[in-house]
């Protein structure tokens, strides 16, 4: 599904990726860990053209992305931060964003899920910031592609909202198709992801399910293994 | 692109400013045209103002719009567009959004005061022409400049002594080679350096119509050729299309290649 | 008036007829088959009536008073031998001819029609195309030139001759000429008491209009327009143009009108439209401008060298690129109540006057003289600004020159 072959990235003197490879099969949630500045978010955003990469390839689907705009088709992206045009309202940016895809769409579904309804006609400026990342859930789920990538998709979430975000990557992957997910909240990884992948100095550190983990570090809960490998690396 | 276009420009159709823009030149039509009364005084005045107002406003309005629409481009950059369609699809839509209103603003009072029984209608039109030539060239260079700032303030402060440079210190320097070598013989010269400034050039399109007459008063036979016939209307209309085609090459270049 | 000349020709030939004088016909089935042989059998007063159809002759000398009536407008065709036609006797009258092919030299001014050193002459109605000069006054007085048309297709300066040239004549009324495409248009030498009016002076090679020496002429109503450097008029005294039009005339060393050593003339209501140069002023003094339009000059007027005591009131001056250019920082010259379109000032007490006085010379017509390529920088923002500076406290510029009286409205 996604090749990463010696991928380097330097923002003016900070290399965040250096030599960076990783191969993402198709089917299941990755989760892609590790400490702040590890490169996840540059990771995702090169792997969706908006990160331009020095050096190194990616491919998706099995075509290398660069200068390619197409293969976004078959790509649903959650930002970090939500970020929208102030001055739309939350109707007026999905029938853009639909206008802008031209793909079937079920953002209907969505919505009720999510109880946002009652915001349809609200600007985008008046949310509270909660309510932008459901608006943001909806915008990434409410097409039908085969590669997800989410890049926090808790923040700000209440737990109602966060309930209905798992149950919705769990049907998303039981259509067989590949989930990328960042997060910070490891139980949320523990719960979802079927491997993780952890960066670190702009390398991949390990990459495995969270029990090879667990072993590797001889840890028996999957935040102190996350931790152990953090204290190892400051250790050594 | 087109959709890009179509929905940057509804965005700034809606925001207040294009009305305020839209407003300003349609009272100033009217003051010109009704409180004077004096056609070709209007066309004058209007010189002086298209060729200050509209480069500077073009480039404030394309600073600002650039840094105001970050989100909606990082929005967009996720979706399945190329990257050049969405910049110069927001670029197109706060030109064209200006270029109209101060085509609508200024051409309604002329419409309303006869200006097509007038004689002044190509004096006119040729006006509104190199008005809308600035304000293309102008959001460009502003694009350009934001493009290459992440930090706002410091992107705008670039933009407006952009506009400053080439509006007033430009044309102070050249003034000052001028008389500096004034022994030498200056009318190549003259001219180059003309061509390389899109306010200076606009500006001499609008003489060869309204100053004609002094402007073949000088010796020089690279003048005579440039001003005496069609030449230098041809030549200046060609120079402020690079104009154009330049800094908007720059930005989807850049677009290309800029992380965000 | 053309009804009136006609009717005053009748009315000439008609006398004649009381007079016992007789017209006799010209053409190629008559007796008489050409204009020589019928100068020379005609008596004095008789009248030639010349018929339709071409006559290839040239020195033709009338020497004694006669009228050479054409009709329907026979060709003078003169092959390009030399001169035409040779007045040298008083009282006679030439209309409706044809003229064509004067010959050109080098040496002798070849005319279609000349005059010497006779009175009472009328040249009128003639046409003259491909001439070298047209009509040549040369010490003839109290004659008329009037209604004739000069087509000439002159290319260089130095072998083309002027349309109507006056030469030490005196009295005499040029008037509903058209002329074109010669050197000078009309040209006057020593010649006073001139009245020219009516005429329309196009696309000559030198002048419209070109004045030497010549004292207490008036000119009103003509039309001067793109000739190679406008109207000239030189070293004269008590010239009167009233009522012209000047246009166009676009080049170096073009002006509307040139005033050169001229004193005490009276300038008023004409129109300079669309000149490089208004009007060029070098040493001409006491000359009262009145009533004149200057709309749309590079320069509506450039003073250069000593001008003193002239006075410029209730004219309009409108969208010039400079209305005022001085060569020198002293003034004696009067501008007042005068129409300035640049004037930006304003009215408080709605007397019709502006309350702040209006400084014409601009600092950067001076700097235009002084380097000419600078005029690419005219309207530019930096050049209103020093500009603006210069006219809240002139450093190069005289700082009397201004008008305290502008008017709000233009005068008509």
């Amino acid at each position: 599904m996604i090749q990463v072959e010696n991928l380097h990235k330097k923002f003016s003197k900070n290399q965040v990726l250096s030599g960076l490879d990783l191969n993402i099969q198709k089917g299941g949630i990755f989760a892609i860990l590790g400490p702040n500045g590890s490169g996840k978010t540059t990771l995702i955003k090169i792997i969706l053209g908006m990160v331009i990469a020095d050096k190194g390839v990616v491919s998706v689907f099995g075509k290398p992305v660069k200068n390619k705009w197409k293969y976004r088709q078959e790509i649903e992206y959650l930002p970090q931060i939500a970020n929208f045009p102030s001055n739309l309202r939350v109707r007026e940016l999905i029938r853009m964003i639909k206008d802008l895809r031209q793909q079937t769409s079920e953002e209907e579904r969505l919505i009720d899920l999510f109880g946002i309804a009652p915001f349809l006609d609200k600007k985008l400026a008046t949310l509270s910031g909660g309510t932008k990342q459901k608006v943001n859930i909806v915008l990434a789920f409410m097409f039908d592609s085969p590669l997800i990538i989410l890049d926090e998709p808790t923040t700000g979430l209440d737990p109602a909202a966060l309930i209905s975000l798992k149950e919705l990557i769990q049907k998303e992957k039981q259509k067989g198709k590949t989930i990328l997910v960042t997060s910070h909240i490891m139980q949320f990884v523990e719960e979802v992801a079927d491997e993780i992948v952890y960066l670190l100095e702009g390398k991949i550190y390990f990459k495995g399910r969270i029990s090879e983990l667990m072993e590797k570090t001889s840890q028996t809960d999957f935040e102190h293994a996350i931790a152990a490998i953090a204290t190892k690396m400051t250790n050594a | 692109m087109l959709k890009i276009l179509k929905y940057s420009f509804y965005d700034l159709m809606r925001s207040r400013w294009s009305y305020v823009y839209f407003l300003f030149y349609l009272a100033l039509g009217f003051v010109l045209l009704f409180l004077n009364n004096d056609v070709s005084k209007a066309v004058i005045t209007l010189m002086n103002v298209i060729i200050v107002l509209v480069p500077l406003i073009g480039t404030i309005f394309g600073v600002m719009y650039y840094y105001d629409s970050k989100e909606f481009t990082e929005l967009l950059l996720a979706q399945p567009i190329k990257r050049s369609s969405i910049f110069l699809g927001q670029y197109l839509g706060v030109a064209c959004s200006l270029t109209l209103s101060l085509v609508l603003g200024l051409g309604i009072p002329f419409l309303l005061y006869g200006l097509f029984r007038s004689d002044v209608i190509f004096d006119f039109s040729l006006l509104l022409v190199t008005g809308a030539f600035l304000t293309l060239i102008f959001t460009a260079i502003a694009f350009n400049i934001a493009l290459s700032n992440e930090n706002k303030i410091k992107g705008f402060g670039y933009a407006v002594l952009a506009w400053l440079f080439l509006a007033v210190v430009y044309d102070g320097l050249f003034l000052m080679s001028l008389i500096i070598f004034e022994e030498y013989p200056l009318d190549s010269f003259s001219l180059a350096a003309t061509m390389l400034n899109p306010i200076d050039l606009s500006r001499t399109l609008i003489l060869l119509k309204l100053d004609i007459s002094a402007l073949l008063g000088y010796t020089g036979a690279v003048f005579k050729q440039f001003f005496g016939t069609n030449t230098g209307l041809i030549i200046s209309i060609l120079m402020l299309l690079l104009w154009t085609i330049l800094p908007i090459s720059r930005l989807a270049y850049k677009a290309k290649r800029k992380d965000f | 008036m053309k009804y009136l000349n006609g009717l005053l020709v009748i009315i000439f030939l008609f006398s004649g007829h009381c007079l016992s004088a007789k017209t006799i016909s010209v053409c190629s089935s008559c007796k008489i088959k050409s204009i020589k042989e019928g100068i020379k059998v005609a008596d004095e007063f008789d009248t030639l009536l010349i018929k339709k159809g071409t006559y290839k002759e040239f020195n033709i000398l009338i020497d004694k008073p006669l009228t050479l009536l054409g009709d329907k407008f026979p060709v003078i065709d003169g092959e390009d031998q030399g001169e035409i036609i040779r007045i040298t006797s008083d009282n006679v009258t030439i209309d409706g001819l044809f003229i064509i092919n004067v010959g050109t030299s080098y040496t002798s001014d070849y005319a279609a029609i000349r005059v010497v050193k006779s009175e009472n002459f009328l040249i009128q109605n003639v046409v003259l195309e491909k001439l070298f000069f047209g009509i040549y006054l040369e010490k003839s007085n109290n004659g008329k030139v009037y209604h004739n048309k000069i087509i000439g297709d002159a290319v260089d300066e130095y072998n083309s001759g002027n349309g109507i040239q006056l030469w030490y004549s005196k009295n005499v009324e040029v008037d509903r000429n058209i002329v074109q495409g010669v050197r000078d248009g009309i040209y006057l030498e020593f010649s006073d008491n001139i009245t020219i009016n009516n005429n329309i002076s196009t696309n000559n090679l030198r002048y419209g209009l070109h004045f030497m020496f010549s004292d207490d002429d008036t000119y009103t109503n003509n039309t001067f327009e793109n000739n190679g450097a406008g109207v000239a008029v030189m070293f004269s005294k008590r010239i009167k143009m009233i009522g012209n039009t000047f246009k166009k005339n676009w080049g170096t060393a073009a002006f509307g009108m040139l005033l050169k050593e001229i004193n005490d003339a009276e300038i008023s209501g004409n129109t300079f439209e669309e000149n490089t140069i208004g009007i060029n002023i070098e040493g001409s003094n006491r000359i009262n401008y009145k009533n004149n339009n200057f709309i749309k000059n590079g320069w509506a007027i450039k003073v250069l060298g000593a001008c003193y005591t002239n006075t410029f009131t209730k004219n309009n001056f409108l969208y010039n690129s400079f209305d005022i250019s001085y060569n020198s920082k002293l003034n004696d010259n009067v501008f007042d109540q005068n129409y300035w379109s640049n004037y930006t000032g304003y009215d408080l007490d709605k007397n019709g006057i502006g309350d702040v006085p209006y400084r014409p010379v601009k600092l950067f017509s001076y700097i235009v003289n002084r380097t000419p390529e600078t005029i690419v920088l005219l309207r530019s923002l930096f050049m209103d600004i020093i500009d603006f500076s210069e006219k809240v406290s002139p450093v190069f510029t005289p700082d009397n020159l201004l008008d305290a009286n502008p008017l709000m409205k233009r005068t008509k």
